[in-house]
């Protein structure tokens, strides 16, 4: 589309960066994913007979219930980092601060995806 | 025109009484964002059980208290308001349910299974 953009814009280099399609698009795959998971997630904890520390764990030992919890963490965190760089991009008019409310926010969400995952991986395998 | 002159401008946001499909229009990034933050405290929860039954007790305590009680409670319905709301938003981006009667209609539906929904998932909880 480059024949398309006037010497000044291809001059400032802004515009398009390429990825707009795909962050709408995997918003909504991950939000099909998360219907049939939020359902899973909201029923499974609902029918716990209990929240003792045994019943947590054998409830998060068992293959399905890890799986799934591990998917829901990772379809719920890029949903989430997704929406959070629209509202950012939408609220935020300096550029530069944009640029870095975006980049913590996608930092600090990774960490906590990453620890959800970490944590049901080791209750599930040594628990 | 002078600054003296009293008529409206434009519908500006302070002035403009915001119809019911806008409000819950903003509503769903508001929940959206809770939901990012209930994400993070997720898998705080799960490093929790991760990391023992005595750090599990303490959050157990916590969760089990009548503010816990009022925080889950309150993520639940966000949830579910979130969860309804992004499945007509599904609807809208196939190009569904466009029309003005038709999102009036999925709007008062949306509201009631929300209620509907967080109702049924604590009373299997707490009964």
């Amino acid at each position: 589309m480059s024949y398309l953009r006037t010497p000044l814009s291809k001059a400032k280099g802004l515009g398009s960066a390429k990825t707009g399609t795909e962050h709408f698009w995997m918003q909504r795959i991950t939000a099909l994913a998360l219907i049939p998971l939020v359902i899973w997630f909201c029923m499974s904890l609902a029918f716990l007979p209990d929240a003792n520390y045994a019943t947590v764990v054998s409830w998060l030992s068992s293959p399905f219930n890890a799986v799934l919890m591990i998917i829901t963490l990772i379809a719920g965190f890029y949903h989430g980092a997704l929406g959070m760089q629209i509202i950012f991009e939408d609220y935020i008019s300096t550029h530069s601060t944009r640029i870095i409310a975006i980049i913590i926010s996608n930092l600090v969400l990774f960490f906590f995806a990453a620890l959800g995952v970490f944590s049901v991986l080791k209750i599930s395998i040594s628990g | 025109m002078s600054w003296t002159d009293k008529r409206p401008l434009s519908p500006h946001l302070q002035i403009y009484k915001l119809p019911i499909t806008a409000k819950l229009s903003v509503i769903h990034r508001g929940t959206g964002v809770v939901l990012t933050l209930g994400l993070i405290l997720l898998s705080m929860v799960l490093a929790s059980i991760a990391s023992g039954e005595s750090a599990w007790a303490s959050v157990n305590w916590l969760i089990s208290s009548w503010f816990g009680y009022l925080v889950l409670i309150a993520f639940t319905a966000t949830l579910y308001y979130h969860f309804c709301n992004g499945i007509r938003h599904l609807f809208w981006d196939v190009g569904k349910g466009l029309d003005l009667e038709s999102a009036k209609k999925s709007t008062a539906l949306v509201l009631i299974a929300t209620v509907v929904l967080t109702v049924f998932t604590w009373v299997i909880v707490l009964f």
